[in-house]
């Protein structure tokens, strides 16, 4: 008898052992197939000459040759122009674009008329939804050069001096065409989270004497402090390894490296057929750096953030 | 702190919130105002509070016009049904809030947050954040927030509502002595009659987005102007059948079917007046149950509420709900007659439904 009940709750635990794995199951092959995996291929890559040079599809055949990929990549003279790049190119955009102007882009449409709010809401997605190719055409054709760039026939227009921007100024560019993408995600998130803080707690901050900015500065930003950290976070990552804006725009030029960044070299040495010849070797290597990048980030980021903390503490039973 | 309230109408663009709605609230009293839900009680109150702004309308503060004066200018205490706590904020930081934004010295806020958080018996909760708090603790906080900053008005928008009903029943009178005490001019929503009635000294009625009566509470309950106003105030709530009042040789009779009631000339002359059809209106304490009487019914069913019993007699197609003592052990089903106290009876104009004995 007691012995039959023993394995009953043996069995049962070991049911709801294997319900949650059930549960994880998808999410988990997902991981694995489209990033443990990957990751790994890249690893091995890393470590082998492996260019189209030798080129072989057989894991067997190529060449091992240590971390030689490594040592090259460090002594690189341009490795470390290119890391200061991405850095430069992360945190201005982040900040400025990502965060910034996606927050007050939140806060001012949330605070008009809601109509109008959404129509600029709207707006602020075309630069997200247009095709990268399309949208990167457009601000090309903006920015060109005398006679052909919008603003130079403006600036002609006004007889002010024309300019060549990408060569003056390619940096403003990189960030404000990104950045103009970037907004959208941080709007969205913050809009939404802004819009259900509960009327009530709004109209009671009023009521207790704040005036609109006050309201902002105690109540609103404090309650969309987790959305802001996701934000900050997830948007950190994902300019980490976004190149391809940046590739139609100026291809990391103009001269050597002037805007490239970590991710678009990854792609030049590894796959665009460099000085015709691609090296999958060395630029797995580079890819293998950003992905501990962005591991090491992520991990600090749940630290620093205390994301752990969205879970409530238990109520008081009492009166 | 006097409240003027003239013509103010608010509409959100084709809805009426509240509509031509002219109410003088003396300095210190404390009104509820009652009404079913969407009746536009919130509405009103917000509008005071300068959440909104009137769309037509006066709404002074003493002598001030405070139409457009913003809600941080208007030195007003609110309670919220949901008690609007800052989530991020510990209770001793809701109640020092109001002070904070005023820019009160540190010292000085510390001390009257104590001081409110000791009245409102939350003073070993001062650490603790809102979530950790029970419905009823969290309510004294959000009371003693509005309560911090000495408001000259306090508006209470349901605060009782999510409350279990023992609580409810404890709160309700800490907050009629805390108001009474203070002094404040108070305004207190509420849906629950029972709420409205035994703390408000006068009660604003509403309804459809209009002001259907403002009286103390006895002058609603025992002269209430409309047949609504009848219906909402007082709870089991009141009989309403439709009859025909005539007279013969100076007695007056209240007649329908077979049912047949003497009326006391001072309230059956006005209805007899009327021509046609008028509506009655019955407490259910003014009906009994009697071995014998004038009319004679079927008990349907009967409802325990434990000191009493709610009893729905029907006589014909008539229903007439009414209190009974428990000892009685009443049954559905049983035969019984009826007896009605005519001395409170009330009638109505079927078409305005206005009182026939109350004029406005
Ligand atoms: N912000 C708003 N926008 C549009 N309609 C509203 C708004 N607030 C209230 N109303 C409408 O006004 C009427 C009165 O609402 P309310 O004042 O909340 O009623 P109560 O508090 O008496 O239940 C309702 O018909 C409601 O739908
Ligand atoms: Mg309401």
């Amino acid at each position: 008898m007691l012995k039959h009940q023993a394995a009953n709750s043996r069995r049962n635990a070991l049911r709801s052992y294997l319900g949650a794995y059930g549960f994880m199951a998808p999410a988990g092959i997902l991981v694995i197939v489209f990033f443990l995996i990957p990751v790994a291929i890249v690893l091995y890559l890393s470590v082998t000459n492996l260019a189209s040079s030798n080129f072989t599809s057989d894991l067997a055949k190529m060449e091992f040759i240590g971390l030689k990929n490594y040592d090259t990549l460090f002594n690189d003279q341009f490795a470390r122009k290119i890391f200061s790049n991405t850095i430069f190119y992360v945190l201005v955009t982040l900040s400025i674009f990502n965060v910034s102007l996606a927050l007050i882009v939140s806060l001012l449409t949330t605070h008009i008329d809601r109509n109008a709010g959404f129509i600029f809401r709207a707006m602020w997605i075309l630069p997200r939804i247009t095709s990268p190719v399309v949208y990167i055409l457009i601000w090309k054709r903006m920015i060109a050069e005398a006679p052909f760039g919008i603003i130079n026939q403006f600036n002609e227009l006004l007889g002010q001096p024309t300019y060549n921007y990408i060569s003056t100024n390619p940096w403003v560019f990189v960030v404000v065409v990104n950045g103009f993408i970037g907004v959208s995600f941080g709007m969205i998130i913050f809009t939404s989270a802004i819009e259900s803080i509960p009327k009530d707690l709004l109209n009671a901050s009023l009521v207790d004497g704040s005036s609109r900015l006050q309201r902002i500065r105690f109540v609103i930003l404090p309650l969309i402090r987790w959305p802001l950290l996701f934000v900050v976070t997830y948007q950190t990552l994902s300019l980490l390894t976004s190149f391809v804006e940046i590739q139609l725009l100026t291809d990391g030029g103009p001269g050597l490296y002037r805007t490239e960044v970590w991710s678009l070299t990854a792609y030049h040495r590894a796959l665009s057929n460099y000085f015709g010849n691609a090296q999958w070797g060395y630029g797995s290597a580079f890819a293998v750096l950003l992905v501990l990048i962005g591991v090491v980030l992520a991990v600090i980021y749940m630290r620093v953030f205390r994301f752990d903390e969205l879970i409530a503490e238990p109520r008081v039973e009492a009166l | 702190m006097e409240i003027r309230i003239d013509n103010l109408t608010k509409k959100f663009g084709e809805v009426v919130g509240v509509e031509d709605l002219t109410l003088h609230i003396d300095d210190g009293e404390f009104v509820a105002f009652l009404g079913p839900s969407g009746c536009g009680k919130t509405t009103t109150l917000l509008t005071l509070a300068g959440i909104y702004k009137p769309t037509e309308g006066l709404i002074r503060f003493g002598e001030r016009i405070v139409n457009q004066v913003q809600p941080k200018d208007r030195n007003i205490g609110m309670v919220f049904q949901s008690y609007a706590l800052y989530p991020h904020m510990t209770v001793f930081q809701n109640i020092a809030y109001p002070l904070k934004l005023k820019k009160t010295p540190k010292n000085l806020q510390n001390e009257s947050v104590r001081q409110v958080a000791g009245v409102m018996g939350i003073g070993d909760l001062l650490d603790r954040r809102p979530g950790q708090l029970s419905g009823g603790q969290q309510q004294r906080v959000a009371l003693g927030r509005a309560l911090v900053k000495e408001p000259d008005v306090l508006l209470f928008d349901e605060p009782l509502s999510n409350l279990d009903a023992r609580l409810r029943l404890t709160m309700r009178g800490e907050i009629k002595h805390l108001q009474k005490n203070l002094g404040i001019t108070s305004i207190y929503v509420t849906h629950d009659q029972v709420e409205a009635m035994t703390m408000a000294d006068r009660i604003a009625v509403m309804s459809g987005g209009r002001l259907q009566a403002f009286d103390t509470p006895e002058e609603l309950y025992d002269r209430p102007k409309t047949q609504f106003v009848a219906g909402f105030v007082g709870n089991p709530p009141m009989n309403f059948i439709d009859v025909n009042v005539s007279q013969s040789d100076g007695a007056y009779t209240a007649k329908t079917g077979s049912i047949r009631m003497t009326v006391p000339a001072a309230r059956g002359a006005p209805a007899a007046e009327h021509a046609g059809a008028v509506v009655m209106g019955l407490r259910p304490e003014d009906i009994a149950i009697a071995s014998e009487g004038e009319v004679a019914g079927e008990i349907f069913v009967v409802e325990p509420l434990g000191r009493e019993d709610l009893i729905d007699v029907r006589v014909g197609e008539h229903s007439f709900i009414l209190l009974a003592n428990t000892e009685s052990r009443h049954r559905a089903g049983e035969r019984v007659a009826l007896q009605f106290d005519m001395s409170q009876v009330q009638f109505f104009d079927p078409q305005s439904e206005r009182s026939l004995l109350w004029r406005q």
